[in-house]
């Protein structure tokens, strides 16, 4: 059974059974990573172009990883040093690199929208690895097939999703992604984070992280923007993490044992204590080795469905 | 040269006017009006109108004619053919130009590239110099060279103590203060703030952000006497204010666009460029609001905000993209589809709030039915089924949401300073 769609723009509206079958497959290839040869040459003879006009270290390696395991000719396109300094618009670019025969594009941008845009001016696949601040769908992959994994189900489960759900496009995606999964879930922050009409997705907003802790099976933990313009939105970072922050004291306070999950880069001491995120509960290192297997699930699936 | 416009139903709601007559123009002047038939004669041309409506011409109080500064986009001549083509026979441009209208030379200059053209232009002049929101602009100087009213068009005037200034000079000469109402330091989104900017992930500019800024500015005309006109309006507490206003008798008056009575944010889910704007389109409860207010006249008027973006400009990311979008030729379709048809308002409004009101708000005489009167007449025809097709702009841009749309209604013709605009050309009569 192939995936019914042909673009991974987002998680919202892809069917339950797109994610099964990406989760599944991405099983597959993870036990390939485990083995002392870690390649497969499945998709030999196509090209993907990782587009990243935002800075990200760990979502290109991982992509670019997933790619050179599935045997793809990659080609990185950064920001910087690229046309884009010269003054071409977007649409040129892209078209001046499909021209160069490309199959898939994985792109990055900080604006939203953009892998939507990217599906009208261009005839490759498009994969969204982050659009401002909508969504980012892989990682939405990686955490549910980390859940998954761990708790052996998604169904039934309480999520509860932590910290800047305003400028989150991880946030998003994993509303979409759990929410169709047949996952509860909600989001915790002060209210200054929380966006307008979240509640309209049939998400709960708590501001309470200790009702979260003691609510909720798994929480997924975001990452603190610690530049100017984040920090409109609380009075200080002392004051974020005493009342926000994820401690190994509020964990047994609350006498719950949870998973927890970041997508990381962490800011230890400020939504995340070292101790919990060096701990027992958590997933983080493990989300980051799921991310490879999971990009490869979803470059192997959306690649190779014309063949 | 004698025109003769037959069987034309005659509308003008201000002389409560509403007959079949038949028109006699000559030299661009109104020679006869008579409801039995006009003598025809070699060399006069005949224009058989059945079944269409003669109303005083209509006028758009709120275009972007981007010259000068922006001739790639627009020009004075441009705009005006576009808007001829859209059934107007004036228009009132906007001071964001480039230098801004903050000098009498500007509105020299504009009104000099319109002399000779079918459509009146009337320039709005920049409140403060260079739309800065600092410094008052030379307002005596402005009205003394043609400038019917003042605003920062694009921004609001930035501090109430500017603010205030401005309206005690613009009461002098009893001009209006024009605001574009959004509190910057609120704004500065993408989108209107609602679910759609959750789901679609865009920056949000919240309601409140436009209605602290009405609220503010009707609150300074109270206070200072001066008449503020509501540019724009797209929010359901920004309509329910200026109904408080006027009910306090405070002399506010407001504009919608064709696209805040049409559109709502629910557009947006393909993050087109076209349907990008500021005020953004709105949630469905706004466009409700605004029916509301069209219908209960706290709306006075109906503004395209025209503004033309060359396709390099809006063929970009969303988030990135100009404001505006082109609205002249689309806007007496919408709204006879919209509220015509739908039975929001009578034909005696939209006529109200396309020709009277606005040439009230800038203190500009009226056109009327009468012999030895300019002939200042849009012609419609309500039922004329047609699509928009944005290659036959004869604005220089193409950027539209309404691209491929089908409208009921229509304005077929223009006349005014001895022309004509019809089937798609200008005829000197």
């Amino acid at each position: 059974m192939p995936l019914s769609i042909k673009h991974l723009l987002g998680m919202q509206g892809v069917p339950k059974e797109d994610i099964q079958l990406i989760l599944d497959t991405a099983t597959t290839f993870k036990e390939v990573l485990e083995r002392p040869i870690k390649k497969v040459p499945t998709l030999q003879g196509k090209t993907v172009v990782n587009l990243f006009y935002e800075s990200s270290t760990r979502t290109r390696i991982s992509f670019e990883l997933a790619e050179k395991r599935l045997s793809a000719d990659s080609i990185n396109f950064a920001v910087s040093g690229s046309s884009v300094s010269k003054g071409e618009t977007f649409k040129d670019t892209i078209k001046n690199i499909e021209a160069m025969k490309v199959d898939m594009i994985v792109v990055r941008h900080a604006a939203a929208g953009v892998p939507q845009y990217l599906t009208r001016i261009s005839d490759s696949v498009i994969i969204n690895a982050g659009d401002g601040t909508h969504e980012h769908p892989t990682q939405a992959l990686l955490d549910m097939y980390s859940i998954r994994e761990k708790l052996g189900k998604l169904e039934g489960l309480k999520v509860c999703i932590v910290g800047d759900i305003a400028h989150s496009r991880v946030a998003l995606s994993n509303i979409y992604g759990l929410k169709t999964m047949g996952a509860d879930v909600s989001v915790c922050g002060p209210a200054t984070m929380i966006p307008r009409h979240i509640e309209d997705l049939g998400v709960k907003v708590i501001h309470n992280i200790d009702e979260a802790i003691q609510e909720n099976d798994v929480l997924n933990v975001l990452r603190i923007q610690l530049e100017r313009k984040a920090r409109e939105y609380f009075p200080s970072l002392r004051e974020y993490n005493t009342y926000y922050g994820l401690t190994t004291e509020r964990l047994e306070k609350n006498g719950k044992n949870i998973l927890i999950l970041h997508p990381g880069p962490i800011n230890r001491g400020v939504e995340i204590s070292s101790e919990v995120a060096d701990g027992p509960s958590q997933v983080i290192l493990e989300q980051v080795t799921n991310g490879v297997a999971v990009r490869m699930a979803v470059l192997y699936l959306l690649g190779t469905m014309h063949n | 040269m004698k025109v003769l416009l037959k069987n034309i139903t005659i509308n003008h709601p201000l002389y409560k006017l509403n007959k079949k007559s038949n028109i006699l123009i000559e030299d661009g002047i109104i020679s006869k009006v008579s409801s039995t038939a006009i003598e025809e004669s070699p060399g006069m041309k005949v224009y058989e109108m059945n079944g269409k409506v003669a109303a005083p011409g209509f006028y758009d109080m709120h275009v972007h004619l981007r010259e000068p500064g922006r001739e790639d986009e627009e020009t004075v001549v441009t705009g005006c053919n576009s808007a001829a083509r859209g059934g107007f026979t004036g228009v009132a441009c906007m001071p964001n130009t480039e230098p801004a209208i903050d000098s009498a030379e500007v509105v020299h200059l504009i009104l000099g590239k319109a002399k000779g053209h079918l459509v009146d232009v009337h320039p709005i002049a920049a409140a403060t110099a260079e739309r800065k929101g600092e410094v008052i602009a030379p307002i005596a100087e402005l009205v003394e060279a043609g400038a019917v009213g003042f605003s920062d068009d694009g921004v609001a005037i930035k501090t109430a103590r500017v603010l205030r200034r401005v309206m005690e000079y613009a009461k002098m000469y009893d001009k209006p203060v024009i605001e574009h109402c959004e509190d910057e330091s609120l704004a500065g989104g993408a989108m209107n703030e609602g679910f759609n900017s959750t789901f679609l992930g865009l920056p949000p500019i919240p309601p409140i952000a436009e209605e602290l800024t009405v609220i503010r500015d009707i609150m300074m005309s109270e206070y200072t006497g001066a008449r503020v006109h509501i540019a724009h309006i797209s929010t359901k507490g920004a309509v329910e204010l200026v109904r408080q206003g006027k009910a306090k008798g405070i002399n506010v008056t407001a504009e919608v666009a064709p696209h805040h009575f049409s559109l709502t944010d629910d557009s947006l889910k393909a993050y087109d460029t076209n349907f990008k704007m500021n005020p953004p389109l709105r949630a469905r409860r706004d466009v409700e609001a605004i029916l509301e207010g069209l219908k209960d006249g706290t709306i006075d008027c109906i503004a395209t905000d025209h503004a033309p973006h060359s396709i390099e400009e809006k063929e970009m990311e969303f988030e990135y993209a100009p404001n505006g979008i082109v609205g002249l030729e689309t806007a007496v379709g919408l709204a006879f589809t919209e509220l015509v048809h739908k039975k929001v308002i009578t034909l005696d409004k939209l006529i109200e709030k396309f020709a009277i009101n606005p040439r009230k708000i800038l203190n500009l005489p009226i056109p009327a039915f009468e012999p030895g009167e300019k002939a200042n007449i849009t012609i419609l025809d309500t039922g004329a089924v047609w699509t928009v097709e944005t290659s036959k702009f004869l604005s220089k841009c193409r950027n539209s949401p309404f691209d491929k749309m089908l409208l009921t209604g229509k304005a077929i013709a223009a006349i005014n300073n001895g022309m004509m605009y019809y089937q798609e050309q200008f005829i000197k009569i």
